[in-house]
């Protein structure tokens, strides 16, 4: 089943003054279950793309579908809601609300949710133990290490039951071995689970481990390699 | 909302320093404004507690002509008060008077002096006139209390004995004999040169105006509950030749003296405030500025930008309500010392205090008006302030905000 469905997207920023066309007519669809990256050089447009499937942010032109549904005109307030209740967002840093504790942070989704509080006690400690930081949850950001944060919002990600997550650069700012550690995490949900995973990237080691690999430069899928 | 106010609690608590420091500032604008209110408040209570004691009351009953034309034809029958029931929880006390002018000699000399009947023994609790003697006694059955300052143009002592002439009742030619028994001094100096007290039974008799008086005066519970009381007495007072004036109506300068400097003092504090105001307003920009990421994040995964306005608004209010708090409690033990305690003027403003007929004394009020009147006006600065906090989260980009 298809979850992302672009069609002929493009975005140009700045169209009155100096127009940059970041993504050009980009058309791409990612099945559900898919472990998918978007690799390519500073610049070539990674970030523009996924913000756009996540309704971050709107296209210019084309159309984009999120389980079967255009996200292409419906106004701020709904998006938002379609975010919170189908996509699962990872940053590069800073992911998390620094007042909370690893355990409000994922559990903060869930009551934007209006989940009940029984359900939510038991998906949020399910996820603490399966991203491995059971013994954090009750440390805030600032005393967990870069990796075990980057858990923390794999976690809250994943806490909406979303349509699939979406990942922009989640290593970046992550030393070889936490990387590791991440992505042993995501691989294994996975495989195991069938979350679909859409991430960027321009780490080798990254690479190597997505089961489908998407090249872009300047705007323009130069490549799409299904492993 | 729970999420909400629990996540704008932490935040408020994240930079303690610059919450301590923005509610300080409130704290102390708060603070000044109350004990500022407090001390005009408890002085112009006081003002008004002592002309009305002294001169008017909190209402008169007169004559219907006797506020325009104070003589002494324009009195009248005391009897008309006694078939009524002028007896109201909200009504102190109220004394009968009798004024008039006469001519008062003592020897070679003559001086014009303004006479006051009055009942001594409710004087004494009325307008504390007793504690005015400096000399003699102050119960007399038909003597005289005179003025310090006139007895002694006079060359008049305790004993001696004075004349008075002047013009009775619809014509009648007064004069008479009294000994004076005691004497008065008057911080007021229209007052220490020219009254002359009498019982006023001895005053009556002198006026050949049996059971006649120029005023009933009134104290009430409540210096500013006038305008019902006068409606209150006016239907009491029905189909009589009398009539009700409040205060506010016999003392026109003293209203427009306290309403001069209470907002003279308003003036004050807006200029408190907007120096304040920029304090505040410093935090809200910090509080956006240092989290526009923050508030992306939130609204990128999901917090509607409604939610988000109100959790920051939530951090505001409790901000600001800190600040009140604070403010309010630093103020009211020392309001409450001071109300207890009133301050005592000594030297120059003491006499100048005297000089217009008021205690040299800085009382304060304990008004719970005062606190709300600051709280209420440092909600609506932050609330106005607020604005733009507010319009800044509307107006967040999230793929903008991301990139802070
Ligand atoms: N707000 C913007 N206004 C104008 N141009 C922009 C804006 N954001 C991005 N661009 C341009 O669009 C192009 C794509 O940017 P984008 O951030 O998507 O690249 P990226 O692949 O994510 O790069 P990186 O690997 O450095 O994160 C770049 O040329 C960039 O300069
Ligand atoms: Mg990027």
């Amino acid at each position: 089943m298809k979850v992302i469905e672009l069609k002929n997207l493009s975005k140009i920023y700045n169209p009155e003054t100096i127009p940059v066309r970041a993504i050009n007519d980009v058309t791409l669809s990612v099945k559900e279950g898919e472990f998918t990256a978007i690799v390519g050089p500073s610049g070539c447009g990674k970030t523009t793309l996924l913000n756009m499937i996540g309704g971050l942010d709107i296209s210019s032109e084309g159309s984009v579908e999120v389980g079967g549904v255009s996200i292409q005109d419906m106004n701020e307030s709904q998006l938002t809601a379609f975010r919170l209740q189908h996509i699962g967002f990872v940053f590069q840093a800073y992911n998390l609300i620094p007042v909370f504790t690893a355990k409000e942070n994922i559990e903060f989704i869930m009551v934007l949710q209006n989940m009940d509080a029984k359900t939510m006690q038991e998906r949020s400690d399910d996820l603490l133990d399966r991203m491995g930081i059971k013994n954090q949850k009750n440390r805030r950001p600032s005393e967990l290490s870069g990796g075990q944060q980057q858990r923390v919002a794999v976690a809250r990600a994943l806490a909406a039951r979303p349509k699939f997550v979406l990942a922009d650069e989640p290593t970046a700012n992550l030393d070889s071995g936490s990387t590791e550690d991440l992505l042993d995490i995501m691989a294994k949900l996975n495989k195991e689970e069938k979350i679909t995973f859409i991430f960027s990237t321009h780490d080798q080691r990254v690479i190597d481990r997505a089961k489908r690999v998407i090249t872009l430069e300047d705007g323009v899928i130069i490549s799409d390699e299904h492993r | 909302m729970i999420l909400s106010i629990k996540l704008a609690w932490k935040n408020v608590w994240r930079s303690k320093k610059r919450t301590w420091i923005t509610a300080s500032s409130i704290a102390f604008s708060v603070f000044f404004a109350c004990l500022m209110q407090s001390s005009q408040l408890g002085s112009y209570e006081n003002m008004i507690d002592n002309s009305a004691r002294f001169f008017t009351g909190h209402l008169g009953i007169h004559q219907v002509d006797f506020w325009e034309d104070q003589i002494i034809d324009n009195s009248f029958d005391q009897q008309a008060l006694l078939e009524l029931d002028l007896t109201k929880p909200s009504i102190l006390m109220g004394v009968p008077r009798l004024s008039s002018f006469a001519l008062a000699s003592h020897g070679d000399r003559t001086k014009g002096a303004a006479l006051f009947g009055v009942s001594l023994e409710e004087e004494a609790a009325f307008s504390y006139l007793e504690r005015k003697l400096i000399k003699g006694d102050y119960n007399t059955e038909s003597g005289v209390l005179m003025a310090a300052g006139l007895a002694a143009n006079l060359n008049l002592n305790v004993g001696d004995t004075l004349v008075l002439m002047g013009q009775g009742y619809h014509g009648v030619n007064a004069a008479g004999k009294y000994s004076v028994t005691g004497i008065l001094k008057f911080p007021i100096p229209a007052l220490n040169q020219g009254a002359i007290y009498l019982p006023l039974e001895t005053l009556q008799e002198f006026l050949s105006a049996p059971n006649m008086i120029s005023s009933y005066s009134i104290l009430l519970e409540d210096s500013q509950d006038t305008e019902g009381m006068k409606a209150h007495m006016e239907t009491i007072l029905k189909g009589k030749e009398l009539g009700v004036k409040t205060w506010q109506e016999m003392l026109p300068d003293l209203v427009s003296s306290i309403e001069l400097d209470y907002y003279g003092g308003w003036v004050i504090l807006v200029i408190l405030y907007i120096v304040i105001g920029f304090g505040i307003f410093g935090t809200f920009l910090m509080m956006i500025k240092e989290r526009t990421y923050e508030l992306g994040i939130l609204n990128a995964i999901g917090m509607t930008k409604r939610r988000v306005q109100t959790m920051v608004a939530i951090e505001i209010f409790l901000l600001i309500f800190l600040g009140v708090l604070m403010g309010v409690l630093m103020a009211t033990p020392i309001i409450l010392y001071f109300w207890a305690n009133p301050i005592l003027l000594s030297g120059d403003a003491a006499l100048a205090m005297e000089k217009f007929g008021y205690e040299p004394i800085i009382p304060f009020a304990l008004n719970f008006k005062i606190f709300y009147n600051q709280g209420i006006s440092i909600f609506v600065i932050a609330l106005f302030l607020a604005i733009y906090p507010m319009l800044a989260i509307k107006q967040l980009k999230i793929i903008k905000a991301l990139k802070e």
